[in-house]
């Protein structure tokens, strides 16, 4: 059989500021109808631009600078942008990352997907119409009849991804390139939505390239995976193959840096110190540093984000706060930081209530330097006109009055070293960070006033994996030197589990389940939790069961 | 070298780099900081008194003597020019300032807590923005009196609306980051967020407004003037002797308006070209 898509020697270059910076420097990759490939790689490896190239969809900056892109037996690699027109959408079609803002906000999700079948079929309007039904039945949407006629802003992130699936396939492509389509989702909405995009390639003969920083996800859908790191292509094979015996050292920092069901923080370990400096024994039989009794948050339209939530955290212990979007479980972490008010029960620190302050007055409390936080995107939590040092000093000026001066300095730098952020980079604005030191940042000014408390609000899920393994072990270090308690906000239960010692699983405000992480990872005893469990994706490199069941199914 | 100095030395080359990249924020930059200079030496560098009359020398085309020539009271008008650079910089940079300052803060905090205070300072500034501007600014004249200080005023109100509405904007957009939230966790109070870490981060695209503004109020101070309600003879003022000037260009004694005319031009052109090149300056996410 011939290939369906053969790419040769690919280099793309993308014209800068700096003159012109190569993208992908010679890559080659062929795909026959009905297979699956998944390309892996962290940011900036070059994945997308690959995708993009395929499609011919490169903005003016970019140009293919040599190379080859054979699609159905026809070099495209210089063909016109009428010719590519009717080509895209009908022949090749897309999955991008962000459904919300792949779909036009004002017209219906029918209209959209009419307008997709009109532009390649002479096909009448009631035809189209009928066929969009039948589209969105495909996608296993409930009540297509109605959505039929919705707005995107009216759908669910995953029901939008579904449309944008329906969209895709509606001419019936023969290659389909999803680029992160599942980035943004639950990882039970990735679950469905993964499914059904492997049902129905598989049922249609369909070949799908996925894209994906998730080797889990990889592993899970995909027959071949390409390994890509700096725009080159350092690994190529079946997967199973490539997970077992992966031969390029970048390869294997990748696999190692993955969490899966059985991996430990010391699994991950690239460099890192894992070991703590040194741990503090902390007396036994003290009371809990945390107490939640009975904590309520109503939004306006009498919505229930926290709802009788009750938990306890020891002094130096550590929590993970697990849930999808919409538990609850970011309200609570800003709750027990005390950025808003409760409408409701009461939190106990060391002790004594913290709840009766207002929010507003809460910056005046002496117990504002005990209960930091960590945010979820590095970039977004450090303020664009400071520099490193600024923000890290920022905590230690308006809690413990420090004026510059050699104490400062000595402070920062220390909660800068804990952090393992270099010296050096402390003059630096935060758009001159990489992610993972910018993470560091958010994570030095945390600890820079000594806190007993630290909550981290998924402080990971914007980084790389290997950058994520590095942080992980990082805060581990932390909590062991300091006798720092931790409650980690996630929905991603692996790292959950390998991070803290005790659990508890939100929906839709509830407590659906608490105990011990072990325990709860093991033996789950809401169905919610197992749901949670069993939409991770994993690749295992020492299963022997084969990894494609889905797929087929 | 201490990390202050390293931080100047930055800035300056920064500075420079933007400069360099940008020939038109140049020039710019470099006429503005000549008027600038004018204004403040204006008494050092005027060759002739300006409001001392000298009847037997009255309506002279330019020569050597006087490179603009003389008014129809004699007046030099190259030294009026120059001295009229100090009260027309003078009037904007305050008037502009004034409407700067508290439009920030009004509208940063309504963008900020939003709710009843944000509609009601919105439906003021929608009420203030539905009268014709200029026609707003010559009622306060006239009601307030035919003052200088009055014409700062009546110019810095009818700017307000535009700052409240600007900062409210931005400030609004950036009220959710995760830095402002990362601030009250750090012990800011509200004031303090708003104050030290919301109104810096808008700074540089109001700057544009800003720059943009000071030509604009230079225009209006002088057109008060050229109505009458502003700044009152013979105290040199661009407006007035443009007005003045506006007799005598029938009988072709074109110099009374087209130097006065000419200065008032150059002001604000150099004014608004300088505002984009002043947001890449201040913006240090430019500094790469």
């Amino acid at each position: 059989m011939t290939d369906l898509l053969r790419v040769e020697d690919l280099r793309v270059s993308f014209s800068t500021r700096h003159g012109m910076v190569a993208a992908l420097h010679g890559i080659g990759f062929a795909l026959k109808a009905g297979e699956t490939l998944g390309i892996v790689g962290e940011s900036g490896s070059g994945k997308s631009v690959t995708s993009l190239a395929v499609m011919r969809l490169l903005d003016r900056a970019g140009r293919i600078a040599s190379g080859r892109i054979v699609f159905q037996g026809r070099d495209i690699t210089r063909a016109k942008h009428g010719d590519l027109r009717s080509l895209r959408g009908a022949a090749m079609s897309m999955i991008f990352q962000n459904p919300r803002s792949a779909l036009n906000p004002i017209r219906t999700v029918e209209q959209q997907i009419v307008d997709v079948l009109r532009a390649h079929k002479p096909i009448t309007l009631s035809a189209a119409r009928a066929q969009a039904l039948e589209l969105l039945r495909a996608v296993l949407i409930r009540n297509p009849e109605q959505r039929l006629h919705a707005y995107p802003a009216e759908l669910s992130g995953g029901m939008c991804q579904r449309v944008m699936i329906a969209m895709a396939m509606a001419c019936e492509p023969a290659l389909l390139i999803a680029d992160e389509p599942t980035t943004g989702l639950d990882v039970t909405t990735q679950k469905a939505v993964m499914d059904l995009l492997a049902g129905i390639t598989a049922q249609r003969g369909m070949a799908m390239i996925l894209i994906t920083h998730d080797l889990g996800l990889a592993a899970r859908y995909c027959g071949e995976i390409a390994v890509m790191e700096r725009g080159l292509m350092v690994e190529q094979g079946p997967t199973a193959t490539l997970f077992q015996a992966p031969k390029h050292p970048y390869t294997q920092r990748l696999i190692a840096a993955s969490p899966t069901r059985r991996s430990t923080l010391a699994d991950l370990a690239q460099g890192e110190p894992v070991a703590p400096a040194s741990v503090i024994q902390r007396p036994p039989g003290t009371g809990p540093l945390l107490d939640l009794r009975h904590v309520l948050k109503v939004f306006t339209g009498d919505v229930r984000a926290v709802d009788d939530v009750s938990f306890s955290l020891p002094p130096g212990g550590s929590l993970g706060l697990v849930g999808e979007s919409g538990s609850g479980k970011s309200t609570l972490s800003r709750l027990i930081c005390r950025l808003i008010d409760l409408d409701g029960g009461d939190i106990i620190f060391q002790g004594e209530s913290i709840s009766a302050i207002p929010a507003n007055d809460f910056h005046r409390s002496p117990r504002r330097r005990d209960v930091q936080i960590v945010f979820q995107d590095p970039h977004d939590s450090l303020n664009p006109r400071f520099t490193a040092f600024d923000c890290i000093a920022h905590p230690l000026r308006r809690l413990e009055k420090m004026r510059d001066g050699a104490a400062l300095t000595t402070r920062v730098h220390e909660a800068a070293s804990r952090a393992g952020l270099p010296m050096d980079l402390l003059e630096r604005y935060p758009h001159q960070l990489s992610g993972g030191q910018k993470a560091r940042v958010g994570i030095a000014r945390a600890i820079a006033p000594r806190p007993r408390l630290l909550v981290l609000d998924e402080p990971t899920a914007a980084l790389d994996v290997s950058i994520q393994a590095v942080i992980l072990q990082l805060l581990d270090r932390l909590r062991k030197e300091d006798d720092l308690a931790m409650l980690f906000v996630s929905h991603d239960l692996n790292v959950v589990r390998m991070l803290c010692d005790d659990l508890v699983v939100l929906q839709h405000g509830k407590v659906v389940e608490a105990g011990p992480s072990a325990a709860v990872f093991e033996n789950p005893q809401s169905g919610y939790t197992r749901s949670l469990l069993d939409a991770i994706p994993h690749f295992d490199p020492h299963a022997t069961a084969p990894l494609l069941q889905v797929a087929e199914g | 070298m201490s990390a202050a100095a390293i931080q100047r030395t930055s800035t300056a080359r920064h500075v420079l780099f933007i400069l360099r990249g940008n020939p038109v924020t140049a020039i710019a930059s470099l006429g503005t900081a000549l008027l600038v200079l004018i204004a403040i030496f204006a008494p050092f560098l005027t060759p002739y008194d300006p409001i001392a009359s000298d009847v037997a020398h009255a309506l002279a085309p330019p020569d050597a003597a006087h490179w603009a020539g003389t008014d129809q009271l004699g007046r030099d008008i190259f030294s009026r020019i120059v001295a009229a650079a100090r009260l027309d910089l003078f009037i904007a940079v305050t008037a502009v300032g004034l409407s700067f300052v508290v439009g920030a803060v009004v509208g940063g905090f309504c963008g900020y807590r939003g709710g009843r205070l944000d509609r009601w300072v919105g439906r003021f500034v929608d009420v203030l923005m539905a009268f014709p501007l200029f026609v707003l600014a010559m009622a306060l004249v006239a009601a307030l009196g035919n003052r200088m200080e009055n014409i700062i005023i009546a110019t810095a109100v009818i700017n307000l609306p535009f700052y409240i509405r600007f900062a409210r904007a931005e400030v609004n957009v950036r009220r959710n980051a995760g830095w402002v939230e990362a601030a009250r966790a750090c012990g800011d109070s509200h004031l303090s967020v708003v104050l030290r870490f919301l109104l810096p981060n808008v700074l540089p695209a109001m700057a544009v407004q800003i720059s943009l503004n000071l030509g604009w109020a230079i225009l209006n101070a002088a057109g008060l003037s050229f109505i009458g309600l502003g700044v009152q003879a013979p105290t040199p003022e661009w407006g007035i002797m443009v007005a003045e000037g506006a007799r005598f260009i029938t009988t072709g004694k074109w110099w009374l308006v087209a130097f006065p005319g000419l200065a008032l031009m150059l002001t604000v052109l150099f004014f608004n070209l300088l505002g984009d090149g002043l947001r890449d300056i201040l913006d240090p996410r430019m500094r790469t």
